[in-house]
């Protein structure tokens, strides 16, 4: 501080100072977001306008040939229909279950905090072990169905039959993230006054009805951070994906992001590839611009 | 504080820079990278005493071997050259081998040693206007090993050259009733690899496209006859493992699988009795079907003449000889069981001749066409339909010909 003082004639003010150190500060993260972010995304959008032939080593400036493909693309209905049924499940399940625990856990009983630890400890393991692990149980003849078998109900063949995959891939990817939702909810749940239950209770309200009344709207900023960064994050799963089903059986787990790195990295259709991950990005800023607009509607505090 | 920062910010820009470098200056010294998909460490040795020998008279001359994962080989590897970082010399899957070959990637073998020593049946996949792109150090043809000791406890025969395939789903069906275990596996399918059931339907002189792979043959009689008989098999008769169950046969949880010979050295472990047979027959006869991989030197390579000299020297016929050990090689003169028999003291000379040097003079390789990994993803989508107990086999036939008939007219 005394060392600034001294040097402040000139042009070096201390403003300039505070401002050099401001951007110092930031500095790294942006230069991390213009390499890592900005400038893939503005690559990507110039290779949509072309074809790369990898093997062939030609590009080809293309103009919007990909993007008429994309509205021909005989495959893009059940892409969709795919992305879009996997998405609300895991949307929906996610944050019912994160919920659900979050409730039962913030209650004043013993054990809660091992409970606590336990369902979160997924979040911090390995996602490809994890998934690879759950391969191994969800096989026709793998844990799972071992441990049905012995209570006599033969289970069905989750990963290789049509809407039993989507739902394998689904609760295994909630079973690993669902932790994260829990623990910004507990937050969420702790933070709300507690002479609101108490005015609640004297009212003769029925937990129900705290619930519905009070715990809702009180963590309803929770709510939206959570199903914001759920909804963009069902958009982007992939390992699970690519290590459990590959895309199958038929096409039935082929979701957006899995069918644009069949395209790209598998059949060396980079262009398309880049033209299908331009779509993947618009419907997530989409989504997202949808829920922060949506939130002065159900918000509380937003209103 | 700010050090930390700066520190950090360095270590980012090097980073960078060391990702955009990736080819040395041509003369002087110079490293060759060979990616290939073997990890197994007396595979790599070998390559490494070949490295050896050829660095004696070329002192300025590095060999480095990259192995990538097998499972995402060929996507790694176009990656790779996507991302300006292209290996020298790539060995290539044989599904891929059009794709590689037609594109222009590689560049024409003109300096191989004693070329003509090569048997035409390993060529054919690897040439374009007369001329190799690729050397075929891998010639494998698929056969069946047979775990003796679980078809004695089954109370069956071992099978010998000649068998049939009803007999085959008769010994599968008994091993599975009487052990548990799985009967027949056709490794690496798992109801996904579907190239590899070439080594059934072979039997009834069906094919997954026409000669000129133009026209499809999945609904052609003979191929739904082969499917239908290989989906009773699954589902009626339970020789083979139901979809989503896995069998390892080198683990001993299978009575036999159909593989590739390549495979024997799995075997070494000596947990029980096994024996090899050729593929059974079908309606059509006695057949043979090849599994290949090739090494090519790619066009974008800055040292690519010295990759081919290198290559020229890898495969020439005294390496070819070592390298037989482990893969079956394209060299006629290699090729009898006699000579064999000297760097495979796993396998009989019978064996040898029966499912080695007749299965690589008569063998079909396995199904390849431009544009192999799209085909084969809607292949795969198309027949899942077919491993459910009561699916239809003609109509799923019809279905995988209305999916891929589109991009094989192309």
């Amino acid at each position: 501080m005394a060392l600034s003082v001294t040097r402040r004639a000139g042009w070096w003010t201390a403003r300039r100072r505070d401002h050099l150190l401001g951007y110092l500060f930031i500095g790294p993260q942006l230069a991390g977001s213009l390499l890592f972010v900005f400038l893939p995304l503005g690559l990507v959008l110039t290779y949509s306008l072309n074809e790369w032939n990898v093997l062939a080593d030609t590009f080809t400036f293309v103009g919007a040939d990909n993007y008429r493909r994309l509205l021909n693309d005989p495959n893009m209905a059940s892409v969709l229909t795919a992305t879009g049924l996997f998405s609300v499940g895991l949307v929906v399940l996610n944050l019912a279950l994160a919920l659900l625990l979050a409730v039962l856990l913030n209650q004043r009983l013993r054990g809660t905090t091992v409970f606590r630890t336990l369902f979160f400890s997924p979040v911090v393991v390995s996602l490809v072990a994890w998934t690879i692990v759950w391969g191994f149980l969800l096989q026709n003849n793998g844990g799972i169905n071992a441990i049905l078998a012995a209570a006599g109900i033969e289970g069905p063949n989750w990963l290789r039959s049509g809407s039993w995959a989507t739902v394998s891939v689904i609760v295994v990817q909630v079973f690993k993230n669902v932790g994260l939702n829990m623990v910004l909810f507990l937050a969420a749940l702790q933070g709300v006054p507690k002479d609101l239950y108490e005015a609640a209770r004297l009212d003769g309200a029925s937990a129900w009805t705290r619930f519905r009344r009070i715990t809702l709207p009180m963590i309803s900023p929770t709510v939206l951070l959570t199903s914001i960064i759920t909804v963009a994050g069902s958009l982007q799963v992939f390992a699970q994906i690519a290590v459990l089903t590959q895309g199958g059986p038929g096409t039935s787990t082929t979701v957006l992001v899995y069918y644009l790195y069949q395209q790209a990295f598998q059949f060396h259709h980079f262009g398309y590839g880049a033209t299908l991950s331009v779509l993947l990005f618009v419907i997530v800023l989409a989504l997202t611009l949808l829920q922060w607009r949506m939130r002065r509607r159900w918000v509380f505090h937003e209103a | 504080m700010r050090t930390k920062v700066t520190a950090l910010g360095l270590a980012g820009t090097l980073a960078l820079a060391a990702c955009g470098s990736s080819a040395e200056p041509q003369g002087g010294p110079v490293t060759l990278r060979m990616t290939i998909w073997t990890g197994n460490e007396a595979h790599l040795k070998l390559f490494g005493d070949i490295a050896a020998a050829y660095r004696k008279t070329h002192p300025d001359v590095t060999v480095k071997y990259d192995t990538l994962p097998v499972e995402t080989y060929t996507t790694t590897l176009t990656t790779q050259i996507a991302g300006g970082n292209t290996p020298d010399l790539a060995w290539i899957f044989e599904n891929s081998a059009p794709d590689f070959v037609g594109s222009g990637a590689l560049v024409p073998l003109d300096t191989l040693v004693k070329p003509e020593e090569l048997a035409p049946s390993t060529t054919r996949l690897w040439q374009k206007d007369g001329a190799l792109y690729a050397y075929p150090f891998s010639t494998s043809p698929f056969g069946v090993f047979v775990n003796t000791d679980l078809l004695k406890k089954a109370g069956q025969s071992v099978p010998a050259k000649g068998w049939t395939w009803e007999e085959a789903v008769k010994i599968a069906s008994a091993v599975q009733e009487k052990t548990g275990k799985a009967g027949l596996v056709v490794r690496d399918f798992d109801y996904k690899g579907w190239d590899n059931l070439a080594a059934v339907w072979g039997g009834w002189g069906a094919e997954a496209w026409s000669e000129d792979g133009r026209t499809c043959g999945f609904d052609k009689p003979e191929m739904i006859e082969a499917m239908g008989f290989l989906h009773k098999a699954i589902f009626t008769g339970k020789a083979m493992p139901a979809p989503g169950t896995t069998a390892d046969f080198f683990a001993g949880e299978a009575g036999m699988t159909i593989t590739q010979i390549s495979r024997a050295s799995l075997l070494q472990d000596g947990a029980f009795g096994w024996d090899l047979v050729t593929l059974p027959t079908g309606p059509k006869g006695a057949y043979s079907v090849i599994g290949q991989a090739g090494i090519g030197v790619l066009k974008k390579s800055r040292n690519a003449e010295a990759a081919a000299d290198f290559l020229a020297f890898f495969t020439n016929p005294e390496n070819s000889a070592k390298l037989a050990q482990y893969f079956p090689p394209p060299r006629q003169p290699l090729l009898t069981a006699d000579s064999l028999a000297k760097s495979n003291p796993l396998l009989k000379p019978e064996q040898l001749q029966d499912v080695v040097v007749d299965g690589i003079a008569a063998g079909r390789v396995k199904p390849s066409h431009t544009g192999q990994a799209e085909l084969s993803q809607a292949v795969r989508a198309g027949l899942d339909q077919l491993w459910q107990p009561d699916a239809d086999v003609a109509t799923v036939m019809k279905g995988v010909c209305a999916a891929i008939q589109p991009m094989l007219a192309k």
